[in-house]
């Protein structure tokens, strides 16, 4: 007997997301990438807004998100997918809009399109994958690697009197009065992926409501490019990533949290 | 009502896209074009049709919001200058490889680098030979006139959304700052999202209602999709060859040297043949209207006819290689560019003519800059 065949109906929590294509999903297993996909494919199956969504992936491990997310969708250029999202939101402004990025993606390469798009307080969501390295392209330095943390080209770990210190571009965001809503979570337990998918829900609505933008980091492992098994990699972000990038609200309903 | 107005050729390209139904225009300020988003800005086209301007934080930016207006099957339109267009390159090879219709236009200034703001085509390489990475070429309007900056609208959009490819329209700081007189066309109707969904659903992403999803992307990692990515776009190229190349001939029936020249060099060649008539030197003008489709049969053959050819260019030799090229060593092709945002006089060119090919008829595959520059 399957696991499945116990748990009753009603009573299942987690499952594979209709929107999703059923494609194998290329990102490394034990990876945040599938859950955080899956997520936002659930919420919007559940608000009904499929037919209306169209998502904005670029460059980084997310790349392929088309593959997987049952919508229509854009590919955009490595950190433009701010500056793409923006137009559609303003030449088709009853759609529900977002963009799915990366660290590297969001926090360095298109940090210009980020904090303008935000700063316009465009009327969508912005998804921000922080695995604090470059994944994609195999574990180099992000903006968000943490002081001391090696990659591939912070091979000593990250110096602060070199590198800079890690950037917290989403709380850098939070305070741009065109943003309307602001916070970080977590995948690793199922507590904290049931916070997320409320989180989700509520930026979706916020599209709805014509609030302008909102923002959701999701803290996710990256097991290849931490060079960790996925479940060491949860444990040391657990331990590393949430005291300097803190879960929660940052920003509700226009007001920041102090 | 179709209309006659003095207008700048800025204000006229930004008159004439408001009219042709553009949905929106996306840019960022740089000499000597800032006048079409200060046009559009002040005309209020979301009142007059719906048409959404947006002023972005760079032309990085601009270029990929167009690439989200164009994904969504809409009328998307920047413009930008010389430097502008260096940083516009990204966006530009990802709407070619992702196969999506969008019009940029370029108002040349001189450089490299920061340059001058002053009139320049010194843009040609990057315009017609690919520019931004990848196997991909533009199809690029050449306008030599105010009223060409007004009707390469609606052409261009016409044919990127017949190729779904970008398409460039390459002016320069004279033909965008001088004033003529226009005559524009009635306001044409912007699509209904009905309209456009109708015209464009097949591939446009607006939303799956009622129909499988749409993707949008440039990325093939199978060799094999790729190749065929790339064969599809090189038969569109060759179809743009074959059904949507123009050009002007002025003067050639009886010509015994022809000048080949586009833009505002093509304006000033233009009273040139009337000067070298004058002094009884039957000279005729080939305009390339479009760069890319470039007339090359056409060459080919008045190279037939004429003893020499020479291209008039504002810069130090770019167009004149692939005249060469179309020429196939027939007849002595020479340059004669100006550089630095001076442009030719009438004069002038009748003297380099004399001097570089009625003079000069010996076959020379070698010359030095000097002689190229006069
Ligand atoms: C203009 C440009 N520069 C660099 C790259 C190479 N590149 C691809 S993905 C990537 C980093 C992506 O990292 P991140 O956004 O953190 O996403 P992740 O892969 O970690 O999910 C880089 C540098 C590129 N594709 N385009
Ligand atoms: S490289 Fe890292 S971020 Fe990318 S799929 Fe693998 S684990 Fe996930």
């Amino acid at each position: 007997m399957e696991v499945l065949d116990i748990i009753k109906p009603e009573n299942q929590v987690f499952c594979k997301s209709q929107l999703m294509t059923g494609n194998a999903l290329s990102y490394c297993p034990g990876c945040g990438h599938g859950t955080a996909n899956n997520l936002i494919m659930e919420v919007i199956d559940e608000m009904g807004i499929s037919e209306d969504t169209i998502g904005v992936a670029p460059v980084g491990c997310s790349v392929l998100a088309y593959d997987f997310m049952n919508i229509d969708m854009t590919q955009a250029a490595h950190g433009r997918a701010p500056a793409v999202a923006t137009a559609i939101v303003r030449t088709w402004p009853e759609k529900y809009v977002f963009t799915y990025q990366g660290d590297g993606d969001l926090a360095a390469i298109g940090t210009a399109e980020t904090i303008h798009a935000c700063n316009r307080g465009e009327n969508m969501v912005i998804f921000f994958i922080n695995n604090g390295i470059y994944g994609m392209t195999g574990g180099q330095m992000a903006p968000t690697t943490l002081e001391g943390m090696k990659s591939s080209t912070s091979p000593y770990g990250r110096e602060i009197a070199t590198m800079g210190s890690p950037l917290k571009i989403t709380e850098l965001i939070a305070n741009l009065p065109g943003v309307y809503s602001v916070s970080r979570h977590a995948l690793h337990t199922h507590k904290h992926v049931r916070k997320a998918r409320i989180a989700i829900k509520q930026a979706f609505e916020n599209t709805r409501l014509k609030k302008g933008l909102s923002f959701i980091e999701i803290l996710s492992n990256c097991n290849s490019g931490w060079k960790m098994t996925p479940n060491e990699a949860n444990e040391w972000m657990v331990e590393n990533m949430f005291p300097y990038f803190p879960l929660g609200d940052i920003k509700v309903a226009g007001k920041l949290k102090v | 009502m179709s209309e006659l107005k003095l207008m700048k050729g800025n204000e006229a390209l930004a008159e004439a896209a408001i009219r042709a139904g553009v949905d929106a225009y996306f840019g960022y300020p740089i000499t000597p074009q800032t006048e079409i988003i200060e046009y559009l800005m002040n005309e209020r086209p979301e009142n007059r049709t719906g048409m959404v301007v947006l002023q972005a934080e760079s032309e990085v930016a601009a270029i990929n919001m167009v690439y989200g207006a164009a994904s969504t099957g809409k009328k998307a339109l920047t413009s930008s200058s010389s430097p502008g267009i260096s940083l516009k390159l990204e966006g530009i090879s990802y709407l070619a490889g992702a196969e999506l219709p969008a019009v940029i236009v370029n108002v040349v200034r001189g450089g490299p680098g920061l340059g001058t703001i002053q009139p320049s085509q010194a843009d040609y390489f990057q315009s017609v030979k690919g520019g931004g990475h990848g196997d991909y070429k533009l199809y690029v309007l050449a306008p030599a006139s105010v009223q060409e900056m007004a009707d390469f609208v609606e052409d261009a959009f016409d044919i990127a959304f017949k190729y779904r490819a970008p398409v460039l329209i390459l002016s320069d700081g004279l033909i965008g700052q001088m004033m003529e007189k226009v005559i524009l066309k009635d306001q044409k109707p912007r699509w209904t999202d009905a309209e456009l969904i109708e015209k464009n659903g097949d591939w446009a992403v607006t939303g799956k209602k009622g129909r499988e999803r749409n993707i949008i992307t440039s990325l093939d990692l199978q060799s094999e999709k790729m190749e065929a990515r790339v064969h599809r776009l090189q038969k569109k190229y060759e179809q743009m060859e074959k059904e949507d190349l123009r050009f002007e001939k002025i003067n050639c029936d009886d010509a015994d040297y022809l000048v080949v020249a586009y833009g505002s060099s093509a304006r000033i060649s233009q009273k040139a043949v009337e000067l070298a008539r004058a002094k009884g030197i039957k000279l005729g003008l080939l305009r390339p209207i479009t760069l890319f489709p470039f007339p090359q049969q056409e060459l080919f053959e008045l190279a037939n006819q004429v003893k020499g050819i020479l291209s008039v260019e504002l810069n130090t030799g770019q167009m004149v290689e692939d005249v060469r090229l179309a020429v196939e060593h027939k007849v002595p092709v020479e340059h004669f560019g100006r550089t630095g945002g001076i442009i030719h006089t009438p004069e002038e060119i009748v003297a380099a003519l004399e001097q570089k090919i009625i003079n000069n008829g010996s076959f020379r595959h070698h010359k030095t800059r000097e002689s190229s520059l006069l």
